[in-house]
């Protein structure tokens, strides 16, 4: 991979935080950067052919429509959907969630009913199955984590004892970087009876996706995070399930006919992107998809590993640091630790001086680190055109920390 | 660049000087920076015309956070309850010494939400936006 050519991608590479002091992004769990390729997209639609899609007969109104069902297309193909309908455009990796709680989930299930979760997970996939316990009476059961920020796979299979009637879990924590068995995950969920739900957020970006080999029924991920712009996630489901379900959202678009007291739904997808979806958007992330099919996702995820590899080997020189999470063989793309005696805000800011952004706080997961029995940690998280130098870069910062914490 | 981590700030944050429970007390709140999930507790002891006798905090945070919970305890000692209600942003900064950006300032004036939350009532504190923009 030519991560030199891949970086003259991204204009933002180039910046200055200040002057003199150019830009290492080490957030990319955060938000990715976007390439050229997305910012023209979304400009082009916006110069030249800006028009409200379906039911348009007019010309602009005829190509934007098509440029937007054509990137459900990518999409689809991208994650390895048998049919373009299967992807619905939401506003981002936490709507798509909340749809499937909403409308599957008050459409099936009943008090008493089990929903398997894990400790690991973001609070996108924790809220949206609490506030439909609290309305329904769902039980919720959790798989454990061990130690090293592993899933507790021995105890999963106890767990589908209790028959749940959904297993919903992310593919990679954006904590710890771990990497669940998603497909093993899925396979004894449907063995035991249970419909599966993936969180992507963090696993599309940086992992190859192949909803068929995984057998997943929904896949939820943000197009943010993968070099696409915000403010956009998509939610994959099997067709046959989103022809069941009742509708999320109200208003245009996901009708057939309404009447003053009644509608009909429209069929699916459109059944469940109410209202004028995120046009250039989804436009955008179309040229998301076709810049990380141009490098070829095995590459990206080769370069990620390799990258949070050196970065934990590094990371474990600095004294007083330490990394949560697995061993780099079952982990990717971020590094989450903490520094003995500085907080991690000090951290973030301090590194922030060197041009270096990383996060800090408990990242949307609270329960994770109340786990490990640390209320913060600081994040570096890497992508497809970071590089060693920035990772060493990254590390003197993290001495300086250390020079005036003492 | 203004350097936020002054001594006085770093050895606030390593070595506080007033951090500590009473007990019994006066008036005792406590109350987290839901951005960060740093947390403040101060307690208080006043005498008979309301001039505070002894505090002390506890809490988790970062330097900045701790640092001005530990200076503004220490600035309270002594005062009457009327002149705490009237400290503001501005006292603050100035125990600090130093200028902060819109996301550490909210570290900085945690310690006197809490402080207020436990002099005023519950009823009458300001949220740290409404502080910060003070």
């Amino acid at each position: 991979m030519d991560t030199k050519r891949i970086r003259a991608d991204f204009p933002i590479i180039d910046e200055e935080v200040r002057p003199g002091v150019p830009l290492v992004y080490l957030d990319s769990a955060a938000t990715s950067q976007k390439p050229l390729s997305v910012i023209e997209a979304m400009d082009n639609y916006y110069r030249k052919q800006n028009a409200n899609i379906h039911r348009g007969v007019h010309t602009l109104a005829e190509i934007s429509t098509a440029d937007y069902e054509e990137a459900r297309g990518k999409v689809a193909k991208f994650i390895g959907a048998a049919k373009a309908k299967e992807i619905i455009f939401t506003r981002n990796a936490t709507e798509a969630i909340n749809l499937v709680t909403n409308s599957w989930g008050r459409a099936n299930l009943e008090k008493g009913d089990v929903v398997l979760l894990t400790e690991m997970e973001h609070h996108a996939n924790l809220v949206p199955w609490q506030m439909l316990a609290a309305e329904k009476g769902i039980q919720l059961e959790f798989i454990p984590v061990t130690e090293d920020g592993r899933l507790d796979m021995d105890a999963y299979p106890a767990l589908l004892n209790k028959k749940p009637k959904m297993v919903s879990f992310s593919q990679m924590s954006n904590v710890t970087g771990t990497i669940t068995p998603a497909a093993e995950i899925v396979r004894m969920a449907h063995e035991a009876g249970a419909l599966t739900l993936v969180d992507g957020a963090q696993s599309v970006p940086h992992l190859p996706t192949d909803v068929g080999e995984m057998d997943v029924d929904f896949l939820a991920f943000s197009s943010h995070k993968m070099a696409g712009p915000t403010g956009l996630g998509v939610l994959y489901g099997k067709a046959d399930l989103l022809e069941e379900m009742p509708p999320f959202l109200g208003g245009g678009d996901m009708i057939k006919r309404v009447k003053l007291t009644s509608f009909t739904t429209n069929s699916v997808p459109h059944k469940f992107e109410a209202g004028t979806p995120a046009i250039a958007e989804v436009i955008g992330l179309g040229a998301a998809v076709d810049f990380l099919s141009s490098i070829g996702m095995e590459a990206i995820a080769a370069h990620d590993r390799e990258l949070t590899s050196y970065a934990l080997e590094r990371l474990e020189e600095v004294p007083g640091v330490w990394v949560f999470g697995p061993s780099a063989e079952h982990k990717s793309s971020n590094a989450s630790f903490t520094f003995d005696g500085v907080h991690p805000h000090d951290v973030a800011e301090i590194l922030n001086r060197e041009g270096v952004a990383v996060r800090a706080g408990h990242h949307c997961a609270m329960p994770l680190h109340e786990k490990f029995g640390i209320p913060s940690t600081t994040r570096a998280s890497f992508y497809v055109y970071n590089t060693k130098a920035e990772v060493d870069h990254f590390i003197e910062a993290l001495y300086k920390v250390k020079e005036i914490f003492g | 660049m203004d350097d936020i981590y002054r001594d006085v700030i770093i050895d606030r944050y390593r070595n506080p000087q007033f951090q500590g429970k009473l007990d019994p007390n006066d008036y005792s709140y406590h109350d987290d920076n839901p951005v960060c999930g740093d947390h403040i507790r101060i307690d208080i002891r006043v005498d008979e015309k309301d001039v505070v006798t002894e505090a002390l905090f506890t809490g988790e945070g970062c330097s900045i956070s701790q640092a001005s919970a530990d200076l503004l305890v220490e600035k309270i000692i002594g005062m009457g309850l009327e002149d705490v209600r009237s400290l503001g942003k501005e006292d603050i900064l100035e125990l600090l010494g130093i200028e902060l950006g819109p996301v550490r300032l909210k570290c900085a004036l945690l310690s006197l939400k809490v402080l207020k939350g436990g002099v005023y009532g519950l009823d009458e504190i300001e949220t740290l936006d409404e502080l910060a923009a003070s």
